[in-house]
C-alpha cells in the first residue's frame, strides 16, 4: 500500500503542472480564476491523499519502537 | 469616544489591545510552566493534536503568507496560489509525514531536543553540530527578517495621519503612520515578552490563538472588501484590462463619496506592455486572472518621492513554476519546526496535522490571491507589493475598529512565526554550543533557560537592526531566499533518516556545497532580489548541489559504525 501512496504523490506532483490552464482566464462561479480554482480543488486532493496515507501507510512500527520503554534517552 | 478621534488612531488603540491580550496569553501560560529546561524547549512533549496544528500552520504561515502572497498576486497574478500554496499541500505534509513523524521517534527515542543534537549523534560528529549552527541561524534570521519588515509595512497605512506632525512621510498614504522602526520595536518585544514568560508552551498556546485570529480576521477581510467591491461577481471585472494599444488600465475606482467602487468614465491609465508583439495577444484580456508571461512598464515611487520607470513580469514562467515545486521541501529543515514537532504527545499527534495543513493553507491563500488580483485595479501599478493588503483595507474598510482587528490578524501572523523563531535559536545556541561543550550539571536549569534568553535577546537586536537596513526589501522574494537555504540542507536530513550509508564526510561535503551555491547566486541576486538562471530559480540548483555532494562524497568515505546503524536505523524499519 505504500507504494500505491507514493505513485499516487508522484501524480499529483504531475498534476501540479496544469499547463492546459495556463492561458484560460476565464472564471469559475463567475469570479474565482479556472487557473486557481484548480489549484484550490488541489488542496483537497492532497488532504485527501495524506488522509489515505495515514489509514493505510502510516509508519506504526517505527512510532511503536520510539514509544516503547526498553532503552534510555541520551540526556 | 472613537468616533471623535482620528481613525488611525483608533486602528491603533486596537492593535495595543490585541498586544496587550496577547501578553496576558503569554503570561497566563507561564502558569503552567513546570520550571524546567524541558518545558522551556519542548513543553515535556505534552502538546495535543489541535495545539500542534495551529502551531505548526501558524509558525509556517507568516507575513508570506498574508502579506507576501497578495503582494505576489498584485505583481504576477493568480500563478502566486500555485507557486507557494498548492504545492505545499502536499510537500509541506509529505515532510511531515516521512520526516516529522521519523524525526519525532528518534527524538522520542533518544532524548534529542535539537536538530544539531539529532546530526551530531547521526554522523558521529561534534564539528558538524559548529558548522551547521551558524547556517541554520543565519538562515532564521531572514525569515525573522521578513516578519519585523512585514509588521512596519502593514502598520503605517493603517495608522496613516494619526500622528501628522510626528510621522512625516511623501506619501500620503504613509504619511503621519506609526513609522516601521516603532512598531518593528514593539513586536520584537511584545514577542519577546511571551517568549520569556512561557518558552515552548507559551508559545504554542500564543500560535493557537493567534492563528485562529488570522484565520478568522482573513475570512471577514475578505468578505469586507468583496462587499466593497460590489459582490463576488463584480469582483472579478475589477482586475486591470489591457487595452486595444496596449496599455494597462484601470477601469475601475474607489468613490469615496458613495463608498463603493464604480467604473470610471475614461479607462485609468497605470502602465503599458513593454514589447508591441504582445500586444495583439493580450489585448482586451486581464493578465493577472491566468499565467501567460507579459512584461509591462509602469511608473514608480522612490522612497524620496520621485516618479521613475520601472518594468516587471505579469504571469508565471513554465519553469519558473515547475522549479518553485522545491521551495516548500524547506519546511524538512526548519529548526523551529523540528522544535514543534518535539513539542508532540505522541505520534498520532501529527495525524490532524497531515490532514488540516493542506485545507488550512487553502483557506489562508485563496483570498489573498485574490485580493491581490483585484487591487491590481485599483492602486498604484508601481505600490510596494508589501503595501497591498494594507492599502485594500485602508481605502475599502472605512471602519477604523474594523481595520484595526483585521490589522490585528495580519500581526497574529506574522508574531505566531516569529516567537518559534525566537525560541528556536535560543534553544538550539543553549543546547548545541554552551551545553554541549560544558560538563553535565554545571548550569542548573534556571541557568540554563536564562542562557537561552540572553541568546534571544542578542539575535532580536541584530534582527530589528537588519529590519531597518533591508526596510525596503521585497517581502516574498526575502522569503524565498531563505526557503531556498532550507530546502536545499534537505538531502542532509533525508539521507541521515534513509540512507545507512550516508556519512559525517558527506554530511559535511553537503552542507558546504549548499553554502558555496547558494551565497554565489544570492550575492547575484544583489542581495535578496528575485533571480532566475535559464528560468530555473536557484533552489534548484542549491539542492542538487547539496544532494550531489552528500552522495559522491559518502561514497567515497567509510560507512558509519554498526552501533550507530542499529541506533538510527531499528530493525523494525525500512
Amino acid at each position: 500500500m505504500k507504494k500505491v501512496v507514493f505513485g499516487l504523490a508522484v501524480l499529483l506532483a504531475i498534476l501540479h503542472q496544469d499547463f492546459w490552464n495556463w492561458s484560460n482566464a476565464g472564471l469559475v462561479f463567475g469570479f474565482i480564476p479556472t487557473g486557481l480554482f484548480y489549484h484550490a480543488c488541489y488542496s483537497l486532493a492532497a488532504a485527501a491523499l495524506w488522509a489515505f496515507a495515514i489509514k493505510f501507510a502510516w509508519p506504526s512500527e517505527i512510532v511503536a519502537w520510539a514509544e516503547s520503554e526498553d532503552e534510555g534517552g541520551e540526556k | 469616544m472613537i468616533a471623535v478621534i482620528a481613525p488611525g488612531v483608533s486602528v491603533l488603540i486596537v492593535i495595543s489591545c490585541y498586544l496587550g491580550l496577547l501578553l496576558g496569553l503569554g503570561l497566563l501560560s507561564s502558569r503552567l510552566s513546570r520550571g524546567t529546561s524541558k518545558d522551556f524547549f519542548v513543553a515535556s512533549h505534552s502538546i495535543g493534536p489541535f495545539l500542534l496544528l495551529m502551531s505548526v500552520f501558524g509558525t509556517t504561515m507568516t507575513a508570506f503568507a498574508l502579506v507576501g502572497s497578495t503582494g505576489k498576486a498584485f505583481e504576477r497574478g493568480i500563478g502566486t496560489y500555485g507557486l507557494m500554496a498548492s504545492s505545499s499541500g502536499l510537500i509541506h505534509a509529505a515532510c511531515f509525514f516521512l520526516i516529522g513523524v521519523k524525526l519525532w521517534s528518534l527524538g522520542k527515542k533518544h532524548g534529542f531536543v535539537t536538530q544539531i543534537q539529532f546530526f551530531r549523534a547521526r554522523f558521529e560528529s561534534d564539528k558538524l553540530g559548529y558548522l551547521l549552527f551558524p547556517v541554520l541561524v543565519a538562515l532564521v534570521i531572514p525569515y525573522l527578517l521578513i516578519g519585523v519588515i512585514g509588521a512596519g509595512k502593514t502598520i503605517r497605512p493603517v495608522t496613516a495621519g494619526a500622528f501628522p506632525e510626528l510621522f512625516k512621510h511623501a506619501n500620503p498614504l504613509f504619511d503621519g503612520g506609526v513609522p516601521a522602526w516603532l512598531s518593528g520595536l514593539v513586536i520584537c518585544l511584545v514577542v519577546l515578552a511571551y517568549v520569556f514568560a512561557g518558552g515552548s508552551r507559551g508559545a504554542a498556546w500564543a500560535n493557537t490563538f493567534q492563528t485562529l485570529v488570522f484565520m478568522a480576521m482573513g475570512v471577514v477581510a475578505f468578505a469586507f472588501i468583496v462587499g466593497k467591491l460590489g459582490g463576488l461577481d463584480e469582483a472579478g471585472k475589477v482586475v486591470a484590462r489591457v487595452s486595444d494599444k496596449g496599455a494597462l488600465v484601470q477601469e475601475y475606482g474607489y468613490d469615496k463619496g458613495t463608498s463603493s467602487v464604480e467604473k470610471l468614465a475614461e479607462p485609468k491609465v497605470v502602465g503599458k506592455l513593454k514589447h508591441a508583439e504582445d500586444v495583439e495577444a493580450f489585448a482586451g484580456k486581464q493578465p493577472h486572472l491566468a499565467r501567460d508571461v507579459v512584461e509591462i512598464v509602469h511608473k514608480k515611487k522612490t522612497p524620496d518621492g520621485k516618479l521613475v520607470d520601472a518594468e516587471r513580469e505579469i504571469g508565471v514562467p513554465w519553469v519558473m513554476f515547475l522549479s518553485y515545486m522545491f521551495i516548500p521541501l524547506s519546511v524538512g529543515m526548519f529548526p523551529h519546526l523540528f522544535q514543534h514537532w518535539l513539542t508532540a504527545r505522541s505520534a498520532n499527534t501529527f495525524k490532524l496535522t497531515l490532514i488540516a495543513h493542506p485545507i488550512c493553507i487553502m483557506v489562508v491563500w485563496v483570498p489573498c490571491v485574490l485580493i491581490g488580483t483585484w487591487a491590481t485595479g485599483l492602486l498604484p501599478a508601481g505600490l510596494p507589493p508589501a503595501a497591498v493588503l494594507s492599502n485594500m483595507l485602508n481605502i475599502l474598510v472605512d471602519s477604523p475598529v474594523l481595520t484595526g482587528f483585521l490589522t490585528a490578524g495580519i500581526l497574529a501572523a506574522i508574531m505566531s512565526s516569529l516567537d518559534s523563531q525566537f525560541l528556536c535559536v535560543g534553544t538550539m545556541f543553549t543546547n548545541d554550543i554552551v551545553l554541549h561543550g560544558a560538563e553535565r550539571g554545571k548550569f542548573d536549569e534556571k541557568q540554563i533557560i536564562w542562557i537561552a534568553r540572553s541568546f534571544i535577546i542578542a539575535i532580536v537586536v541584530i534582527t530589528y537592526v537588519l529590519a531597518q537596513i533591508f526596510a525596503n526589501k521585497n517581502v516574498f522574494d526575502l522569503a524565498i531566499w531563505c526557503f531556498t537555504g532550507f530546502s536545499a540542507l534537505t538531502p542532509l536530513v533525508l539521507a541521515a533518516l534513509y540512507w545507512r550509508r550516508a556519512t559525517a564526510a558527506g554530511a559535511f561535503a553537503s552542507i558546504i556545497a549548499v553554502i558555496a551555491v547558494w551565497f554565489t547566486f544570492f550575492a547575484m541576486s544583489g542581495f535578496g532580489e528575485e533571480l532566475t538562471l535559464f528560468g530555473v530559480l536557484p533552489v534548484v540548483y542549491c539542492f542538487m548541489a547539496g544532494a550531489t555532494a552528500m552522495v559522491l562524497v559518502s561514497l567515497a568515505t567509510r560507512p558509519p559504525s554498526d552501533e550507530t546503524i542499529d541506533k538510527f536505523f531499528p530493525k523494525i524499519s525500512n
